[in-house]
Order: structure tokens, then sequence, then C-alpha cells
């Protein structure tokens, strides 16, 4: 059952083949197992979970059992749960217990889903590699020396590592796609505002955007289904017509037109990616796709614009935790100020503390324009190279992270080498474009090389086809590491 | 333009953030080192394009001034580390 997808579980669970309280504690037996080698959970709440499963066992009983009813799902730490410790991956909320659900919770209990566990991240969504976690870096279950990608490594490894059969991410600037790329599996971060922010710990609201990550596009459509949805509570969600994500599925893509940007396969990656993309995107040639090379002149541009959005958008949303409403306060201090400044010192992290200097110096006095108005401005010219490439084709591939996975420690300690391994997720994420990774096979050390498609806006259900068409006649999303008996 | 280590306690102040000399000295090696790649975006001439602030260009969505929340304060206030009837309690600022 470890290794079904969510398509053959729900089957299982309505021909009574299996419970949801068997399924889940199944489930959990794996977390227990594997969770010390690979720590990809946070927090695991058996009694909860079960409890899930229960109700859910009642509710495909009775006949109301949707898609996704007692299926087991984990959740980035990211996403504010009631009553369950909600970390963010870090210190200043080692003690936050939610008072409330987030909109994308509230979506998946709606459909009786159960929550198998809460998902190690980078701090507040801060990383490219998992390593900045209060609560210690996630192994990559390929190479248990090398990182998951960040930041939601956590959900990346457990599905991966078969402890779930999907999670749910969030994505700022490649957060989904590049630990999915890194971790072998399938990851979507949908449209900008298509799935509600409420309750999900804000890192930069202008780009952040939940999503799910599995083993295949199909149980990705199956996961968008449920989270995607209009929600007032959040100011920057879109008000649509629901979608079927599945609808796309089975159509052929011949005559589909994808374009390659020439920036997305030049200097910066490394040759065994190189290799297992172009190896790809033979195989979409041979499903009848056509390939246009196309131009995306200012991708060098995006990692800088977005390494001052992104931490200026933070210094702002991170002003909250002042340690007098919730989160970590400091045991000791002179006064007010004193309070303050101590509480943020001690509950924030290096890189934290790192991004929101960059804010606060990018939106202090006199460099307002100079930085933060200009990184808006040159987002927008972002935004308008894929608006031009969109009129030549239908979608864009190239390799989600330049490099397989690193040594964990290999980029740590220097923080500019750790950030362009965002060099081709971030321009979409600035576009508020839709964007996801698939496995598409193995480079160097047996390390798994995920392949970036960037659509339309609105484009998820054609993107998940694009996808699931390749999935058809290929293997590399059914592939386990080695270290994972199942 | 390079920071200089006033820069970052500057900063550091305003973001209420407590940092020693030997933070600081570290922190402007890093910082210098990300805005010598946040400087790439000066080399374009900007000037007559729009910032672009929501990625629709849509626009905030308002609703009816109307009270939607029900009073939870015991429950939010279970989360603080110091509460007195109903308030949070912070060090004195006014003598």
């Amino acid at each position: 059952m470890l290794n079904s997808s969510l398509k053959q579980l729900s089957t299982l669970l309505e021909l009574k083949k299996t419970s949801s309280v068997e399924l889940t504690k199944e489930f959990l037996r794996c977390v227990k197992k594997l969770n010390q080698k690979y720590n990809a959970f946070i927090s695991v709440n058996e009694e909860t979970s079960l409890r899930q499963a229960c109700d859910a066992d009642i509710k495909i009983a009775s006949g109301k059992a949707s898609p996704l009813t007692g299926i087991p799902i984990a959740h980035k730490d990211i996403f504010c749960t009631k009553d369950w410790l909600t970390t963010c991956g870090s210190k200043m909320l080692s003690n936050f217990i939610s008072p409330y659900d987030a909109h994308v919770i509230e979506c998946f209990n709606k459909v009786g889903a159960v929550n198998i566990g809460k998902t190690n991240m980078d701090e507040f969504a801060m990383g490219s590699s998992n390593e900045t976690s209060f609560y210690g870096p996630v192994k990559n279950p390929w190479d248990i020396t090398t990182v998951p990608g960040g930041s939601s490594g956590g959900s990346a490894c457990a599905v991966a590592a078969r402890m779930a059969p999907a999670a749910t991410g969030t994505d700022t600037g490649g957060s989904i796609r590049q630990p999915a790329s890194l971790c072998g599996v399938s990851g979507i971060k949908p449209t900008y505002g298509l799935v509600s922010r409420y309750g999900m710990i804000a890192f930069a609201s202008s780009l952040d955007q939940g999503g799910a990550m599995a083993k295949s596009a199909e149980d990705l459509a199956l996961m968008l289904n449920v989270m995607v949805g209009f929600d007032a509570r959040d100011s920057t969600s879109l008000q649509r017509d629901q979608e079927n994500y599945t609808r796309e599925f089975g159509k052929p893509l011949e005559g589909m037109r994808i374009g390659l940007p020439k920036e997305y396969f030049s200097e910066g990656v490394s040759n065994d990616v190189s290799r297992v993309v172009d190896a790809a995107i033979t195989e979409y040639k041979k499903l009848g796709a056509k390939m246009v090379e196309v131009s995306l002149p200012n991708t060098k541009l995006s990692i800088p614009v977005y390494y001052v959005l992104a931490p200026a958008e933070a210094s702002s949303n991170l002003s909250r935790f002042d340690g007098v409403r919730y989160g970590h306060r400091a045991e000791e201090y002179a006064d007010l100020e004193d309070m303050y400044q101590k509480s943020r010192a001690q509950g924030f992290g290096a890189e934290v503390k790192r991004r929101i200097l960059i804010g606060t110096y990018v939106l202090s006095h006199g460099y307002y324009d100079a930085y933060y108005i200009k990184a808006q401005k040159l987002r927008r010219l972002i935004a308008q190279d894929f608006t031009e490439v969109f009129q030549k084709c239908e979608m864009i591939m190239g390799p989600t992270s330049p490099t397989v996975a690193f040594a964990l420690g290999e980029k740590s300690g220097d923080p500019l080498q750790m950030y362009l391994s965002d060099t081709y997720t971030a321009g979409a994420s600035l576009a508020g474009l839709p964007g996801m990774s698939i496995p598409v096979g193995f480079g160097s050390n047996n390390r798994p090389v995920g392949l970036h498609i960037i659509g339309n806006y609105f484009s998820e259900a054609q993107m998940l086809n694009l996808a699931h068409q390749y999935q058809q006649v290929t293997d590399w999303h059914t592939q386990i590491p080695d270290e994972i008996k199942i | 333009m390079p920071l200089v280590l006033e820069d970052v306690q500057r900063v550091a102040n305003l973001a209420r953030i407590e940092i020693s000399e030997e933070e600081a000295k570290t922190t402007l090696d890093q910082l210098n080192g990300i805005f010598n790649l946040i400087e790439q975006m000066q080399a374009l001439d900007t000037s007559t394009i729009a910032p672009m602030f929501h990625a629709q260009d849509v626009m905030q969505r308002l609703r009816i001034d109307k009270v939607t929340e029900v009073d939870q304060h015991k429950l939010f206030q279970s989360l603080a580390t110091k509460v007195e009837s109903g308030l949070y309690l912070v060090p004195k600022v006014i003598e």
C-alpha cells in the first residue's frame, strides 16, 4: 500500500479492501521506522490521525466519500493546524499550538483526508536545502549525505521515502519545484492566487503559493482538486470557477509547441542535468510535441530581483514576531525594546535574520526607490518576457535545478551559492505563473533530475496532462531509492 | 556601494534584532556579497516601466464593513507568555 497512487488507495478504500484506519496505521509505522533517519517530519500526532481515519471510515461506509477521503496526507509545517504544533521550522514558533486551521487544512479536513504529520522545512521557508530548519536538516532518501532541497524538503522526502502518498508544500521562489527535483518526485506550484494563503505562515506575500507534491501528475491533479478554491480571507485569492484538474488527461500532445528558453540551457547547468533533460525533450518529441527555441532575456535578473523583493516582504511580515502575543519571548530583558531585540535575536536563525536585514535595508529611507521600486519594475520586464514567449508556444521546459542534490553542508556557509539554486524557478514565481517539476532520470551518483515545466496563467490542467503523458510512457516517477524497502 | 559596519548595526536596530559586533562583522561580509549580486539590477534603464505589485495586476478586493470575527481572546491569549485580566503584559514603557 505504501507505494500505491492516490487513485489506487481510493479504490482500495472504496472496495473495502482496506480501511482508512489500517492505511493510516501502515503509514504511521513507516514514519516511525524511517523518520529518525531522514528527519522529514517535525511532528506526528497518532491519536489525531487515527481519529480522523475513524471518521473517514464512517464517511466511506455511509457512501459520502470523495477521492481523497481516508487517505493520509502530510502537510508542510507552514500550514496552521488547529490544536497541532505549527512551527514553520523555527525556534520562534517552537511553542505555537495553532488555534485555527489554514484554508488548505480545512480543505483536506472537509473531504475527510487524514493528516499524517507536519513536515520539516527551511525556517520560515527561507532556504533551498532544508538546512536552516531549527529541527535539523532533512536527508535526501536517494543519498543520505545530500540535501533534499528546500524549502519544502520534508514534504519531498516524505513522498520519496513513501512515508506519505502525497504532501502539501509552498513555493515562493522554487520551494516546491526544487526539492521535488532533488528528491525525484512530482511537484506543482499553481498560478499565484489559486490556493488561499489564509493560515499559511507568510514569507513573501506577493510570491507565496501553496501547492502539492506526489508520486505522479495524476496524484497532483487530485490534490489540486481539493486545495484550489476561492477564499475571501485571503485578499489575493482569485475568484474563479472550480476546475477539474484531471479533465485534460488523455489528450494527445500532437502539435503542442514547447518553448526551450536558450537561457535555461546555457552556462550554469551541469552536464549530467543537461544530458537527462535533453533525453526527456527527445521523449516529448516522440509524443508529438514540437520544440521551439525561445528567449527569456531577463532570466539573469530574476535572482537579484527575487532577493530584493522576497526579503523586503519578509522583513515586513516577520515584524509580527515580537514575543508578545505568541511565539518565543526571551527570559531576561531590561525593557520593552530589549525584549523585542532579544526575543527576535534568539527566536530567528541566521538565514532568517540575514533576509530580514536585507529587507529592512532595501525598504529603508533613501534606498527604497533604488532597490525595492527598481526590483518591482524589473519584475514587470521578467513577466513580459514570459508573455511574449507564450505567443510562440503553449508550454516552457528546462531543468528545474542547475545541479542534482548537493552534499549536506556544501553550500550552507555560502548564501550566494545557495541562492543560485533557484535560478530557473524564481522567474515563474516573480511572474506569478504556474510551474512544476517531474522526475526524468538520474544524473551523477544516481541522483534524480527534474524537468521544469512552466505554463501560462491557469494552464495547470494542460501542464498536468503534459506531465501525465510522459509518465504514461516512462517509469522514472515510479523509481524508489534503494534504501527504501517496500 | 559596499555597506559598512554601521549600516548593519543601524538596520539590525530598525529590525529590532540584537546583534553583537562579531555577528555584525560576519553579516557585513555576507550582505556585501549579496548586494554585489543585487547591483546587477542597476545595469538596466527602467525609467519608463511601471512597477509590478501583483502578478495579475488585480485590485485589492474590498469587503462589506461588517463585524465577522467572533471574540476568541481567551483562546488566543492562551498562547502568550504573559497575560493578566485579558491584557498582554510587557515591560512598563510609561512611568
